[in-house]
């Protein structure tokens, strides 16, 4: 859901590259590269340099060390070092709290500090698969934190539970591969002992596709593929590189990085999110309209299923050989196997990068521009809408400016904007922009965008304003558990339309959450708020955020969740998709049938009755 | 039962509600500073203002008309931007040119005629104020009954007078070519929709478009009188769905989040055309609407016509009260700019609103004793009107009587406090008069001929003194509807079986539905609210099983059967009519004449005791119940509306109207749930 934007890790002088991997050139593994995920006494060979800590949070988004507080003066702060926003105050983000959501520094909702074990239900093993587990030598843990660790994804419901430490079923068992034939000898050993097997890749779900079925009796056992994380060769003839799949996206991009290459996919949530997720859920990158999604940038996969290894003999562009069996691993969540190795497209680093940004009188007109590049194709790596609440709340995450000059400058540039052009505060929307390239072309497509927005009343607003907008995606995560601490609960979720649909599914969304929550008993009005964050030839994605102050509710997960599904129905009953790159996981299966007909349904379900007749993947994401 | 809920809250509302007389206050003020005062209402928060040549630039330019408009010349072999001209001539023909300046003098001119007309206008404050909030949140339709010519702009100008945004009205087209006048109407704000658009593919287009376009930009509330026309009987019309259709389809294509519905229900102590509407029920034509009609018209400003009440109904929600009924993504897979014929779901749902808002203005109507009179007057042999006069000291004991019926009923009166009968009877001199302790029908004497009248001519006369009586009975009728068909159900089956008698129920309700107002697929609540209201009055007892008639209550039930006994009397003789002297195929140009023919025969022979047969409307309701039972069918080619009648269904439908073949009652229950068009299945078994 949330994320994260390479970029700005860029311009914030590499601030992750503090963190403890040492590798070869090449990206060669010399020690535990993710962190967070890090196996405990079982691994033998690794633990010497691994770090004692947990860098990552149990109940809560990202790095422990990051996070948004309340100083003692009142004042909002980001901790740590990572991000450019780190150690910054952020002095309008409390009245923006307090006047958006009535939330108040008065009422607060501490997150259970520490993981009660004695919460976590004893693992059920299976002795005879453990036996034989042992036998490989491959690493595994039944340690209570392990299991818990990797038994959810990003869903409010799943991180509200994890903060009241309410622990429901949690896998039996955590292996980590280290490399393809670890995944075949684990799958091998799955299907001949009946044991349950959910691939976990970098946790960051948000469709309770990671959740254990609760109904499942095997053994489950969660296989962690952050082992595999090598890029084994990169081929620059080809211009593809062929990488393990548990890889990270910002260590896949800073190793191509430092053999002047990239991917170019950064989906929101790519500090966290794998290779082998991206796959699986047929993720979608900020900056596809020069890279392609995933389904774009990948040339060849291998998949580790009960039925064997299935890939493609060869590593051509392009096939002509039936329906592409690449598709039904692309969006499978982990139903059908494991992706265990990817060869993908990779690109020259771009020599220029530049953010913009353009405010327009009102949403309609900002769609109006969005439609026309689209219309143009001459979008740039990156183009998103913000209405107008997404607007305000990009401006209350602006850091303390140092000196008097460029607050007086801002003050000049509002003025410009609501009072000479005028422009209503109350409606004004701004789209943020990211252009990349060779430095000439650049410039010329910047003046080409700027030159359509101009036709529909847009005024460049500044790269400052636009990489704001882009600093706002990866720290709204961190955001939402700064909610929780004060009886704010939200969350987002996307769709895609065709654009004659755009504006009206934004207005009727959000409207529908305004008054289900109103109708639904929250005392206070909620934040629902979208943007327009993909363009393409036939339509776009929208992404929305809703959130709401709970205090006053006896149950406010399950108001939640029936305002969210609401807000889905409406989605559905207007034309849009039931997702774009979420993806369906287990929150979104009751639409399935309706989306993709009675029929779809019983194609993907025969694929997956040969496949693996046994339901070893027995996530039961999907279908 | 969401339904139910919400037509008790509407009551619930209206019941403690307060009536305020916007007159006082123009009565004590200048009207030249009322009509220039500051006029600042809150619009639609989500539409930007949007002027009446963008209004009719965004219609012309839209995918929609492009693509109807190719779609036409290529089937017509002429060019588009022919077939565009034409689309602009109808446009121009049609569009509103709402103008502040007009609204300023239409509130003047306004000011002076009701002043005269109208002892004191009553609006309902808190309806008003719902409707302000309703306003700013969502596009808004406005849907008032039509009683009187009168009620065209009284909307506009209760909403002038409340600084509320100013509607734009849907009218029809002879009310444009009258001079001046139609310019003025249309920039008050009105529309001009033709009469007989029949399969005028482009026009259809337009007009639907044009209103499509202003519910979807909300640039101003719409109001529409969603039965079509002005009732000529002051009894609701089933309502026409062309409009409704083009209204909601902004709401089930997602391009509106919502959309609100106002019912709004006028009523009339005396409405001004009362003689007018009987002649024409009679046949006489209606006077084509002219301006110098309009001042010839002006005489019946000497007049005194009392109170009229607008009653605004709480604020609908259209996504509300569809939900669960339709999908909504059936438009899905369609450019929602291409015409798309809409799903029955989508049709039944648009027909059970139209419903749901004629029933809920019935509701929000206001009764005044003069109906209760009207009630009773009519139950009284004809002699003794025209004769021997109606005792008065009877007539008026019996509308206190009937006054507490329809409290029981739970109908909403208009009743003054102080002198109520004589000042109702004053008030309706035209109708009746009231000397030495008795009641007489005036009829209009025709001092001017010396003839002396024909039979036939007498009758006439009498009709229409009857007929203006009808018409007040009617603003009453509603209340007594459901009870008084259960209550002539009891009466005609004999039967105390409540299935039985639900089944007879039925069977009256299809009969009757081009008559009174259900709301289709609600039969069972009707019945059971029948089945309530009689018991609270009194009149039944009912049981699990069985309803049984209660010595108190036959007064209420041989009043309530005696009330509907002029409709059964009616629908009885034009059946008969089409079973022996109509020839199987005929017009309507034939059939009304004929109808009225043998109805005063009947009546001077003194075998038909009801004028109403008289009354065209009566006649084309049976007609249209007729096709809906499928007794009558429609010739499609036909250019001259021609009727094919299948004699043996016909005379069924009548046999059981009265009873004729009902002493086998399991059978008939049979029959009567499932409709008639099976009767054929039935009939041999049981002759």
């Amino acid at each position: 859901m949330s994320g994260f934007s390479d970029n700005i890790m860029r311009l914030s002088g590499r601030m992750l590259s503090q963190y403890p991997a040492q590798r070869d050139w090449d990206g060669k593994l010399t020690m535990a590269p993710h962190p967070g995920i890090i196996p405990t006494f079982s691994i033998v060979t690794l633990s010497d340099n691994v770090p004692e800590q947990e860098i990552m949070k149990w109940n809560g988004w990202g790095y422990s060390d990051s996070k948004f507080l309340y100083n003692k003066k009142g004042q909002a702060e980001f901790t740590g070092k990572r991000y450019r926003l780190s150690g910054m105050i952020i002095p309008g983000l409390r009245e923006w709290m307090e006047s958006t959501f009535s939330a108040n520094l008065q009422h607060k909702t501490p997150a259970a500090p520490i993981l009660n074990s004695s919460a976590v239900q004893p693992p059920t093993l299976n002795e005879a698969f453990l036996k034989e587990l042992k036998s490989t030598g491959i690493p595994f843990s039944h340690d209570a934190e392990d299991r818990v660790f990797r038994s959810h994804g990003h869903c409010l419901h799943e991180i509200f539970a994890l903060r009241e430490g309410k622990i429901g079923r949690v896998p039996d068992l955590v292996v980590w591969p280290n490399c393809h034939n670890d995944v075949v000898k684990i799958v091998e050993l799955a299907c001949k002992h009946n044991v349950c097997l959910i691939p976990y890749g970098g946790g960051t779900s948000v469709s309770s596709a990671l959740e254990c079925p609760p109904e499942e009796t095997r053994s489950i056992v969660s296989l962690d593929t952050s082992q595999m994380n090598r890029i084994l060769w990169i081929d620059e003839k080809n211009l593809t590189a062929h990488v393990e799949a548990g890889i990270v996206g910002q260590d896949l991009e800073r190793l191509l990085n430092e053999s002047g290459y990239c991917t170019g996919h950064e989906p929101d949530s790519m500090e966290f999110s794998s290779l082998g997720g991206w796959v699986a859920t047929r993720a979608s990158g900020m900056k596809k309209n020069i890279y392609g999604n995933i389904e774009d940038l990948v040339v060849h996969i291998k998949m580790v299923t009960p039925r064997g290894v299935i890939e493609k003999s060869c590593q051509g562009p392009r096939m002509s050989t039936g329906p592409d069996v690449h598709h039904f691993i692309m969006g499978s969540e982990g139903t059908l196997g494991v992706v265990t190795e990817v060869t993908m497209k990779i690109r020259p680093m771009p020599e220029y990068q530049k953010y913009g940004s353009v405010v327009f009188p009102n949403f309609e007109m900002g769609v109006a521009c969005l439609r026309e590049v689209a219309r143009q194709r001459c979008a740039p790596a990156s183009i998103r809408l913000m209405d107008n609440e997404q607007f305000k709340f990009g401006h209350a995450l602006k850091p303390q400016v140092s000196s008097i000059f460029t607050s007086f400058l801002d003050g000049l540039k509002k003025f410009y904007i609501t009072k000479f052009k005028g422009f209503d505060p109350n409606r004004l929307c701004v789209a943020t922009l990211l252009f990349e390239g060779d430095r000439e072309k650049v410039l010329q497509h910047e003046k080409q965008v700027y030159d359509i927005a101009a036709k529909f009343g847009g005024l460049a607003a500044g790269e400052d304003n636009g990489q704001r907008g882009y600093m706002l995606t990866f720290v709204i995560a961190y955001l939402r558990d700064l909610g929780m601490d004060y009886y704010v609960i939200g969350e987002s979720f996307e769709t895609s339309m065709p654009w004659d649909r755009v504006l009206d599914i934004c207005r009727n969304v959000k409207a529908r959450i305004v008054r289900e929550c109103k109708d639904k008993g929250v005392q206070f009005p909620p934040l629902s708020t979208c943007r327009v964050t993909q363009t393409y030839d036939a339509g776009a994605c929208v992404y929305f955020y809703f959130a709401f102050n709970y205090r006053g509710l006896s149950d406010p997960v399950h108001v939640y969740e029936q305002v969210e599904h609401a807000a889905r129905e409406e989605i559905l009953a207007n034309g849009g998709s039931l997702s774009h790159h979420h993806g369906v996981g287990k929150l979104r299966k009751e639409w399935m049938r309706e989306s993709i007909s009675s029929v779809g349904m019983g194609m993907l379900k025969s694929v997956k009755d040969y496949v693996d007749p046994n339901n070893i993947f027995g996530n039961r994401n999907l279908l | 039962m969401i339904l139910l809920h919400l037509l008790y809250t509407l009551r619930s509302l209206n019941d403690d509600e307060e009536f305020t007389d916007i007159l006082e206050e123009r009565r004590r003020n200048t009207d030249l500073g009322y009509a220039l005062r500051t006029f600042n209402p809150q619009p639609y928060k989500g539409a930007p203002s949007c002027s009446t040549s963008d209004l009719n630039k965004a219609v012309l330019e839209s995918q929609y008309l492009r693509y109807i408009a190719k779609e036409i010349a290529l089937e017509t072999g002429s060019s588009v931007e022919k077939v565009r001209q034409e689309a602009r001539g109808i446009l121009e023909e049609m569009s509103h040119n709402l103008q502040l300046g007009f609204i300023r003098l239409m509130a003047y001119t306004f000011n002076k005629v009701f002043k005269r007309l109208f002892r004191s206008i009553y609006v309902n404050m808190e309806g008003l104020n719902m409707l302000q909030q309703a306003i700013q949140e969502s596009p808004v339709i406005l849907m008032p009954n039509h009683r009187s010519y009168v009620d065209f702009l009284i909307v506009s100008f209760v909403l002038f007078t409340y600084d509320i945004p100013i509607p734009v009205i849907a009218a029809g087209i002879p009310l444009a070519s009258m001079k001046v006048v139609g310019e003025i109407l249309r920039r008050s704000g009105a529309f001009f929709i033709r009469r007989a658009i029949g399969s005028d593919k482009l026009y259809w287009a337009v007009l639907s478009e044009y209103v499509r376009t202003i519910v979807r930009t909300g640039c101003a509330p719409l109001e529409f009188y969603v039965e079509g026309f002005r009732s000529r009987t002051l009894k609701s019309v089933v309502p026409k769905l062309g409009m409704m259709d083009m209204v909601l389809e902004p709401y089930f294509k997602g391009e509106v989040f919502d959309i609100t519905l106002v019912p709004i229900s006028i009523s009339y102590d005396r409405v001004v055309e009362e003689s007018l509407l009987a002649l024409e029920l009679l046949g006489v034509p209606k006077p084509k609407e002219s301006t110098t009609g309009l001042f010839k018209a002006s005489r019946v400003l000497q007049e005194d016509y009392g109170c009229m009440h607008v009653n605004f109904g709480r604020p609908l929600s259209v996504r509300q009260l569809c939900e669960g009924k339709i999908n909504r993504s059936e438009y899905n897979l369609i450019p929602r700019d291409l015409p798309q014929r809409p799903s029955t779901e989508i049709q039944d749902c648009v027909n059970w609103l139209a419903h749901l808002i004629v029933r809920t203005q019935e509701e929000g109507a206001l009764i005044s004793p003069w109906s209760l009179m009207a009630c009773l007057l009519l139950q009284a042999p004809i002699t003794t009107l025209t004769e021997e006069g109606l005792q008065w000291h009877g007539l008026t004991e019996k509308t206190l009587w009937l006054r507490k019926l329809v409290l029981d009923f739970r109908g909403r009166l208009n009743w003054p406090d102080s002198d109520v009968m004589s000042s109702t009877v004053a008030l309706h001199h035209s109708i009746v008069h009231h000397k030495a302790g008795r009641v007489y029908l005036v009829q209009d004497g025709n001092p001017a001929s010396q003839d002396p009248l024909s039979p036939e001519e007498k009758v006439m006369r009498t009709a229409a003194a009857v007929l203006m009586l009808v018409s007040y009975r009617n603003q009453a009728l509603h209340v007594f509807v459901r009870p008084g068909i259960l209550a002539t159900a009891i009466h005609i089956t004999k039967s105390t079986q409540k299935d039985e008698l639900f089944s007879f129920f039925c069977f009256l309700r299809d009969v009757f539905s081009s008559e009174f107002i259900f709301i289709p697929g609600r039969a069972s609540q009707d019945f059971d609210e029948a089945c309530s209201l009689l018991q609270k009055c009194g009149a039944v007892y009912i049981s699990q099983q069985e309803v049984t008639v209660l010595e108190t209550g036959l007064e209420v039930l041989s009043f309530l059967q005696k009330l509907l006994q002029p409709f059964l009397e009616s629908y009885q003789l034009i059946f008969r009519y089409l079973c022996e002297n109509g020839a199987h195929v005929f017009t309507e140009k034939q059939f009304l004449p004929a109808v009225r023919n043998l109805a005063t025969k009947l009546i001077l022979s003194g075998d038909l005791h009801t004028f109403e047969v008289l009354s065209s409307d009566t006649q084309k309701n049976v007609l249209s119940a007729l096709r809906r039972l499928e007794a009558v069918t429609k010739l499609r080619a036909s250019q001259q509306n021609e009727y094919k009648v299948n004699k043996a269904a016909v005379r069924r439908t009548g046999d059981i109207l009265c009873k004729i073949i009902c002493d086998i009652p399991v059978k008939i229950k049979l029959l009567f749930c499932v409709r008639l068009e099976n009767f054929d299945l039935f009939l041999p078994c049981c002759l």
